[in-house]
């Protein structure tokens, strides 16, 4: 057998036909010449002969492959039937379309974002190490680090691991320079060795030597590719030259590879440039250990293991702890791997809706094979003949398997085309999510989807084929619809894959609900102050390089507010060193003088605020008064505390004329004022909060907000050119309103909600169209049934409730497998929840509400229609 | 169905093929031609059906042993005319041989006397 044979079938059939004839002629006419009539010679010879037909099949499968002969005889087959049934072939393809594409989808975001090794040298290699308090189990156990702890832990650490550190909170400003803006950029501080550690190098120039990484260093800076390519035009010479940050000059020494980025649990992915952390930080804060400003990566040793590094560093930390015992120190350390840390924030969320489009895909085959098998029972006589007839049943089988490989070939051909749209709008509506901007699809993603299609095809195509049992052929032929059992077992394998999709949808549902009313619970909170829509904020910060002395920093700053308040448009302004809804302010220790000393200390979020804030803002005074003008500067020692504050450190007196002790400074503060609570996270609880004046407690950056009651974002461009005009090389960053920083932090929340309840959508459309699909078919069967009871005397009411209970128990069965499998798998989402308890009965009843209602509404029609039926006639059916 | 009883046209392919060739070494011939040749040679013991005898040239046509040509036959009808190729006349000696040696230790086996060796074909 040759492939050349393969393909000149058709002529070497019409050869051998022509040979046949002419041996058939030779045949003739030696029997003509033997004597016989032409027509006795013609039968003689053709007896002789044979089937000329049987030859020629058994040559032409001689010249066929089997396999690739019956495949496409199956494919033609498969179309044909396709093709004969439009509707179902559409809605059978946009099922397998929707739910292979989802998740090929989802399964590039995991392995993407998720999964794939990040671009460092040997990254299985990495850990970032974190610190907390043994004493408290509850405490977050990835609190950052102290810089005082690290030195200790490298030189206790040396055989095990490299340690190096960063710093990824700081910020600079980058000043006007050959006709560039003034702007406000995200730094780094890192030690010399923090590259190195990561194995990463780069494009242009060299990263930090130990000799750079000290206090008489010269100022030396390596930029991010991003930064390097927008504001200095990938130009390779910057290297080399100054760039001036805070007013101060910086030479660059090096730039990122495009690829390389950081973005641990604390964040970093938004860093344009990194400088030398000996450099760059105050030396009190690198000998501290209860300033937590850090976070460790490490990179293990050959042959050492993780578990023996955290061992030895909680042993020092530990030795650190009985040396410096003070409230703040931490005891403890821990950590996780580097990947973990970085894609801690998406795992749960991205893992969900994996599962969820999962889900999806399951009940897709669920309902194609329903489908499926509702069509092979309306061919079961056809089938049963064939059978009769001896058609192979493998054959059959194929038939069946090769129908839901076209859908579902088909359906994945299309859901490729939806995934890949559904990952252009993911990159560009998450763009917060770590990497998703290299997600793409590669031969992986492709295999996935293949594997996909393969298995909808195995699992949709060979359940169907159980339902058409091929051993009971007579019976099927003798199955007259006279028989009520007809199509019991059928429909019961339908009715089993419906409590299946019925359970899995309940489980969607009850996802989404949950996520729902925690992303409604979450846009319902106010942050502590009315209209937010109304605020706008943006942050300014002064160089103290040329605003050196506290007076000339106070001067720009209440400059700046007097400015602000005159733009025509503004109703209030005020200074806030950090606005509510805009992140961790900062924090500090403290303690009461009035009370004795706790061991724990008190811990509360610090903010500095002009005298106009609150009022501004309008956060509420419970009692007492704001700061007054002249109390700035060495007159600074007033604060004004919020309600939390005071329920925390006054439980039962009156805070006002209490003094507190903030920090290592020997001051003391006297509480003037008690105001309404604010929120730091929209999803974080109000924590208790200290204000003191912004004028002179050291701060060179400030959030100016300012409330105007119609379209407040129209004034970011009067304040801009009026800081502009006071100090050309300011930039003014981080200009949002209030409501727009709620928005964009609920983003996850909103984003998570919306998909899962959208699949949870179309889980319940599937449910309910495989409900009534169900029905319809068994009230088709049960028609003469049916129509012998109506003659016999059954009620229009008693038909109809007969139906519709047959209809629901499926949906009943399966709400409860559903609920009792929500209540085990909702604890997984625990975290993606905000004040919503993962067994919340208000969702699980409201699901079962729905769910109840869609399955009656899916059955009533069929059950309806049965109640009407004319007796008469359906006793005629068939 | 009763089972038909083996024919002598069930033979192996093997000697099918082995006979196709030998008929050709005395030149080309159509299908009719060797099936006729096959059937007189063997004093019509043995009977060429076309079932056996067409995928039987098939084969050895597309093992390269055999070529064929449209020709005239001997009453002037066209014909697909069949040629032994040299790698078919390896092949013939070697399946001759092959047979010989069978028949010969088939003989022996069932106690008859040894064909003669000088016996040929």
């Amino acid at each position: 057998m040759s492939w050349l044979r393969f393909f000149r079938r058709r002529k070497q059939d019409a050869d051998l036909q022509q040979e046949m004839d002419s041996y058939l002629r030779e045949e003739i006419s030696e029997n003509i010449s033997r004597g016989l009539s032409p027509g006795e010679a013609r039968r003689q010879a053709q007896l002789k002969f044979g089937s000329s037909i049987k030859v020629r099949e058994g040559l032409w499968q001689q010249n066929s492959f089997q396999l690739l002969d019956t495949t496409i005889r199956n494919l033609k087959f498969a179309i044909r039937t396709l093709r004969r049934s439009p509707g179902f072939a559409t809605v059978a393809i946009l099922i397998m379309a929707l739910a292979i594409g989802s998740n090929t989808a989802m399964f590039t975001v995991v392995r993407g974002v998720l999964l794939n090794p990040l671009p460092y040298h040997a990254p299985e290699q990495l850990f970032a190490l974190y610190e907390h308090q043994a004493t408290h189990p509850d405490s977050n156990p990835y609190n950052v680090v102290d810089a005082g702890s690290i030195p200790l832990w490298q030189s206790a650490a040396q055989d095990l691991a490299e340690l190096s550190t960063a710093s990824p909170f700081q910020g600079y400003s980058v000043s006007a320079e050959s006709g560039k803006l003034p702007e406000r950029i995200e730094a780094g501080w890192c030690s010399y060795n923090f590259f190195s550690t990561l194995g990463v190098v780069p494009v242009v120039g060299r990263f930090f030597a130990e000799s750079d990484d000290r206090p008489d260093a010269q100022a030396t800076v390596i930029l991010a590719n991003a930064f390097w390519k927008r504001r200095y035009a990938s130009d390779p010479s910057i290297v080399g030259k100054e760039i001036w940050l805070n007013s101060k000059p910086y030479t660059v020494i090096g730039i990122l590879p495009s690829d390389f980025f950081y973005s641990g649990g604390y964040g970093g992915s938004t860093i344009q440039v990194w400088t030398p952390l000996t450099h760059e930080a105050p030396p009190q804060l690198l000998t501290a250990f209860d300033d937590h400003e850090f976070t460790v990566v490490a990179r293990l040793r050959p042959g050492a293991t993780f578990a023996s590094l955290v061992t030895r560093l909680t042993t020092v930390q530990e030795h650190i702890k009985a040396d410096h015992p003070g409230p703040a120190v931490h005891d403890a350390v821990g950590g996780r791997t580097l990947l973990d840390d970085i894609v801690d924030d998406y795992k749960t969320s991205l893992y969900t809706i994996f599962a969820a489009t999962g889900c999806v895909l399951l009940i897709a085959c669920l309902n194609v094979a329903s489908l499926l098998v509702a069509r092979t029972a309306a061919r079961a006589k056809e089938l049963a003949i064939r059978a009769a007839l001896g058609g192979d049943r493998l054959q059959l089988l194929l038939e069946r398997v090769t129908e839901s490989f076209l859908l579902s070939l088909t359906g994945g051909a299309i859901g490729l085309f939806l995934a890949w749209a559904a990952l252009r709008w993911l990159i560009h509506a998450r763009h917060d999510i770590t990497r998703v901007e290299t997600l793409h699809f590669d031969s992986t993603v492709a295999l996935f989807a293949i594997s996909a299609i393969f298995l909808c095809t195995i699992f949709s195509g060979l359940i169907s084929a159980l339902g058409a049992n091929s051993r009971r052929i007579t019976e099927s032929l003798q199955d007259s619809s006279r028989s009520n059992t007809a199509g019991q077992s059928r429909a019961g394998l339908r009715k089993l894959l419906l409590v299946l999709e019925v359970s899995l949808t309940v489980v969607l549902l009850v996802g989404a609900g949950l996520l729902l009313k925690s992303f409604q619970r979450l846009r319902n909170t106010s942050l502590g102050i009315p209209a937010a829509e109304n605020v706008l904020a943006m942050y300014i910060s002064i160089p103290e390089a040329r605003y050196q002395t506290p007076v000339q920093q106070t001067a720009f700053f209440e400059q700046l507010i007097n400015g602000v308040r005159t733009i025509p448009g503004v109703d209030s302004a005020g200074l806030v060193s950090s606005a509510p809804g805009r992140g961790w302010g900062g924090d500090r220790l403290l303690s009461v003088v009035e009370h004795p000393p706790l061991p724990k200390g008190l811990d509360l979020q610090v903010r500095g605020a002009d005298p106009g804030y609150f009022s501004a803002i309008q956060i509420p005074f419970t009692s007492g008064r704001t700061f007054r003008q002249d109390e700035r500067l060495d007159r600074a020692n007033v604060v004004v505390i919020n309600n939390a504050a005071a329920k925390l450190c006054f439980p039962d007196e009156d805070p006002i004329g209490r003094h507190l002790k903030i920090g290592m400074t020997s001051t003391t503060f006297e509480i003037i004022g008690v105001v309404g609570d604010t929120r730091w996270s929209i999803s974080q609880l109000p924590e208790p909060t200290l204000y003191w004046p912004i004028y002179g407690n050291g701060y060179t950056g400030a959030t100016l907000v300012l409330r105007s009651s119609h379209n407040v974002s129209a004034l970011a461009i009067p304040v801009q050119k009026l800081v502009g005009q006071m100090d050309p090389d300011l930039p003014v960053s981080n200009i949002a309103t209030l409501q727009e920083t709620i928005v964009k932090s609920t983003l996850g929340s909103q984003f998570d909600s919306i998909l899962i309840l959208t699949f949870a959508i179309i889980a319940l459309i599937l449910a309910a169209a495989g409900l009534y699909g169900v029905l319809a078919y068994l009230v088709t069967q049960r028609t003469p049934e049916l129509g012998i009871r109506m003659t016999l005397g059954a009620q229009q009411t008693q038909v109809l409730r007969l139906v519709l209970l047959d209809g629901l128990r499926p949906a009943i069965v399966g709400l409860f497998l559903g609920l009792v499998a929500s209540a085990a798998v909702v604890r997984l989402v625990k975290s993606m929840l905000y004040q919503t308890e993962p067994l919340d009965p208000v969702v699980f009843f409201a699901v079962s509400l729905i769910l109840i209602l869609v399955a009656a509404a899916a059955c009533v029609i069929p059950a309806w229609r049965a109640s009407r039926l004319d007796p008469v006639s359906s006793l005629r059916a068939d | 169905m009763p089972r038909k009883t083996p024919s002598n046209a069930e033979m192996l392919k093997g000697t099918l093929d082995m006979m196709i060739l030998r008929t050709l070494q005395s030149g080309d011939a159509h299908g009719h031609t060797i099936a006729k040749v096959i059937e007189r040679t063997s004093e019509d013991v043995l009977e060429v059906e076309q079932g056996s005898l067409y995928p039987a040239l098939h084969r050895l046509e597309d093992r390269g042993w055999l070529s064929a040509y449209w020709g005239a036959s001997e009453n002037n009808r066209k014909a697909k005319f069949y040629r032994l190729t040299a790698t078919g006349k390896k092949q013939l000696t070697r399946e001759s041989n092959r047979w010989r040696q069978m028949a010969r230790a088939i003989a022996l086996v069932m106690g008859e006397k040894t064909p003669s060796r000088r016996g040929d074909l």
